[in-house]
């Protein structure tokens, strides 16, 4: 074969690659729009689920189940996941420590999340009382998602121009100064952009949140009580009734919910990178 | 008349490598003294070891002195964040933070402790009128130090190191960066800011060292191998190896 | 000592002792999930654990082999269609597509990582699994969990492929053009073999990926603890195991969801290891360039 007609081929494979992803992605959210959004009125909004083996109800109880979460979580998320970032991008030195933490924030990465369920399930749930709880879930959670603030904080702050640093250094700021009043605010939109991102994970998650929160279907009265969020809420609609409807009308929640979180992270990382590029 | 500043027998390495050698210069007060020599001599990193800017690079050596009004600023007790209080820096790309203009000034003085209104609008006339911008910005003083010329953001850039009311400002090829016209009003604001201030500069613009300093060293390979007046420097150098440079025979 | 000092280190060891979560975190679940999963370990042996058939809690059966053989299917099936598209996709993305068509692509892939895997879950059971009934068997099968599995590792192998290729130094490129190759030429064979460490880091965690996923398995999978003998038999995944008993297990049955738990753990670690080590190299052979 001439390389001209390998080119054409190769071609095809390379657009069909594309092409194929592209569809895939259109296909799911166009499907499950299609076959969920009819489900999706205000009555299915604030009316709380049924639970149990009935499928009966709306997902007022798993909206507010999955907003109690995202709350507790990320409060307590924020400080250990950013102070990290800050000792790995502004602190850390090519030390024996500090090749042992990259090394624990590279591994978490990849654990699976039933893992860390399990994790939760022996640690939270029954070793110290949490029971299934929102509690329980917020804490598993947050082990899960600390690589992925620590690594995007990082990330951020190593973006920030060096010549920032030795401005205020120079003019006689501590290193914290330094850090708290110029690198931190030029940096925020970046670590934004990661919590948003850990956001996103929290609204998905399913399989960690399976073995600590119990999937009450009540409203979540206090942090020690269990509850569900919309992924659970979905899984148990498919698994445990047949109300594929009201499965799908939850899925199409998620995935305006997960397109929206997508568009402002995008948005809002590319102004970071327009303004660390000095515009 | 005592030197404002003074390296003795001052040796410094990255790691293995020795960048100055022996360097032993005085630094007059209210007087320019400029650094020339080729790229890589050690001059830039001469100018950080005398505000220890150099700190902020790991894996580091220094030995000898450098004293600022005849005390050791490497002595141990010395608190690093006096010494840059009282030693200002210039950068030589210009560096305002993305913050607005009137932000930028007053972040040094915050950064000590001060926080009285009136204090802080005052050392912002005062220092931007010393660096010779206020008449260009007084009205802009809420927009992004980054939205200035590069000409301007330099010399905002001065204005925020005056704001801290140093002793000796460092200038790291200050115009290295800039147009002419914009060079040409860094080189006069040098001039005025000489009366109350001690500066040093580091140039490999060799025009400019003649203009714009007192005293003039010139720098080769870590070694400090001229030091004298400029117009003494530039006419009879003694060392061949000056003369080779600055004849434009070199490097 | 002045105040500034005094800040500058309790700051500096707040935020170490921040730092120093994540390893407290790691070696917890390390902890944790041996302690828990050794009585069965010692009880069953680690021979029959990893190497019995049958997994049956009543009877005190506890073989995780059909699990294992069970996640490695699913996954090696997974990557049948996921490499060529991904791979193609990652030159399309680096090489080939205009300005536009990448603005376009990219938040594709990117949104393809946050659908949350319940709603993966959800499609395979309504779309795949009855497309796979139709060819036999009741659907619910090892080919059906591959085919969701492809598309949730797919922006895995994109992005780190893609990000590999563009790490290929420029030179390389021009000589190759400059030499008379045709665009395909230079990409197959001077831009894909240089970066061919990272497209192997992205293939191997996507692996990672698909043997960790959990619930999208358990909804399309069928989930009997058997050994698959086709693409249409079902199956069960290690992953799934763990989901699907451990809320009513006790005593030696939880212990042993445990020790797959470790099992688990272990794969995970292994490949981790590998794509870090791989990407390393990737990385190395470029500043030898």
């Amino acid at each position: 074969m001439s390389p001209k007609s390998v080119q054409k081929i190769a071609k095809v494979f390379i657009w069909g690659g594309g092409a194929i992803t592209v569809a895939v992605l259109l296909g799911i959210i166009l499907y499950v729009l299609i076959q969920g959004l009819p489900s999706v009125n205000m009555e299915f909004l604030i009316t709380p689920p049924k639970g149990g083996l009935s499928g009966e109800g709306g997902i007022s109880t798993a909206t507010v189940g999955t907003l109690y979460l995202l709350g507790i979580t990320l409060a307590i998320l924020l400080i250990p996941g950013i102070g990290a970032g800050i000792y790995l991008a502004e602190y850390a030195r090519d030390n024996r420590p500090t090749r042992m933490v990259r090394y624990a924030v590279e591994t978490l990465a990849g654990v699976p999340s039933i893992v860390f369920g399990l994790f939760g399930f022996a640690l939270f749930v029954t070793a110290l009382h949490f029971n299934f709880s929102i509690l329980s879930g917020a804490l598993t959670l947050v082990c899960l998602l600390l690589p992925t603030l620590i690594r995007t904080t990082e990330e951020a702050i190593r973006a920030v121009p060096r010549s920032y640093r030795e401005a205020s250094l120079a003019m006689g700021a501590s290193k914290w100064q330094t850090i708290r009043h110029v690198v931190l605010p030029a940096a925020m939109p970046g670590i934004v952009t990661g919590i948003i991102l850990c956001a996103g994970r929290i609204v998905e998650e399913t399989a960690c949140l399976y073995v600590t929160m119990g999937g009450s279907a009540a409203m979540p009265t206090s942090l020690l009580k269990g509850g569900r969020t919309l992924s659970l809420h979905l899984y148990y609609l498919a698994m445990d009734t047949n109300a594929f409807d009201k499965a799908m009308g939850t899925g199409a929640v998620l995935i305006i919910i997960i397109i929206i979180i997508n568009a402002v992270t995008n948005l809002l990382s590319q102004r970071f990178q327009a303004k660390m590029r000095g515009g | 008349m005592d030197p404002k500043m003074q390296t003795r027998h001052l040796d410094f390495y990255y790691g293995e490598n020795q960048v100055l050698k022996r360097v032993s210069l005085n630094m007059k007060e209210r007087q320019i003294t400029a650094m020339i020599g080729p790229s890589g001599c050690g001059k830039s990193t001469l100018l950080r070891v005398l505000n220890r800017m150099n700190e902020v690079i790991p894996d580091t050596r220094l030995q000898g002195e450098v004293l600022l009004d005849g005390n050791d600023i490497y002595a141990s007790g010395v608190d690093v964040v006096e010494v840059r209080k009282r030693v200002g820096m210039v950068f030589q790309q210009p560096n305002p933070f993305p913050k607005t203009i009137y932000e930028n000034i007053v972040f040094g003085p915050k950064m000590l402790g001060r926080r009285d209104k009136a204090y802080l609008n005052e050392t912002v006339e005062r220092s931007l009128r010393a660096a010779a911008l206020w008449d260009e910005i007084k009205d802009d003083l809420s927009k992004s130090g980054l939205a200035l010329s590069g000409g301007q953001q330099q010399r905002l850039c001065i204005a925020r190191a005056l704001a801290i009311e140093p002793e000796v400002i460092l200038m790291d090829e200050p115009c290295s960066a800039l147009d002419p016209v914009s060079t040409l009003k860094i080189e006069e604001l040098m001039q005025e800011l000489k009366k109350q201030y001690t500066i040093v500069i580091v140039t490999h613009n060799m025009q400019q060292a003649a203009r714009v300093s007192d005293w003039a060293g010139f720098l080769l390979m870590g070694e400090l191998v001229e030091y004298a007046e400029t117009n003494e420097i530039f006419s009879r150098p003694q060392d061949k190896r000056t003369e080779d440079y600055i004849t434009g025979r070199f490097g | 000592m002045p105040s500034h000092v005094v800040v500058d280190r309790t700051a500096k060891h707040v935020v170490l002792i921040c730092a120093s979560a994540s390893f407290v975190i790691l070696g917890a679940i390390f902890i944790f999930t041996m302690r828990e999963g050794a009585p069965a370990l010692q009880e069953i042996g680690l021979y029959n654990f990893l190497l019995g058939t049958e997994w049956r809690p009543g009877q005190e059966m506890f073989g995780i082999l059909p699990m294992t053989v069970g996640s490695i299917l699913v996954t090696l099936g997974s990557m049948v269609l996921a490499i060529p598209i991904g791979l193609a996709c990652a030159i399309l993305l680096a090489e080939v597509a205009s300005f536009r068509v990448r603005r376009l692509l990219r938040p594709a892939v990117e949104l393809l990582v946050g659908i949350p895997s319940v709603v993966y879950g959800l499609v395979g059971m309504l779309l795949i699994v009855p497309a796979v009934r139709e060819i036999g068997g009741s659907g619910f099968s090892i080919l059906a969990a591959s085919l969701v599995l492809t598309a949730m590792v797919l922006p895995t192998i994109i992005s780190i492929s893609e990000d590999s290729l563009r790490a290929v130094p420029k030179g390389y490129k021009e000589a190759a053009l400059a030499m008379g190759a045709t665009q395909w030429q230079m990409i197959w064979h001077v831009q894909v073999p240089a970066a061919r460490s990272g497209i192997m880091a992205g293939i191997v965690l996507g692996m990672g990926r698909a043997i960790g996923e959990t619930m999208a398995m358990i909804m399309v999978i069928g989930n009997s603890p058997i050994i698959p003998t086709s693409p249409l038999s079902q199956g069960r995944t290690l992953t799934g195991n763990i989901a699907v008993e451990i809320m009513y297990a006790s005593g030696i049955h939880r212990s042993a969801l445990f020790s797959t738990g470790v099992i688990l753990f272990l794969i995970i670690l292994v490949l981790n290891t590998v794509a870090t080590f791989a990407l390393r190299r990737g990385l190395k052979a470029h500043h030898v360039a």
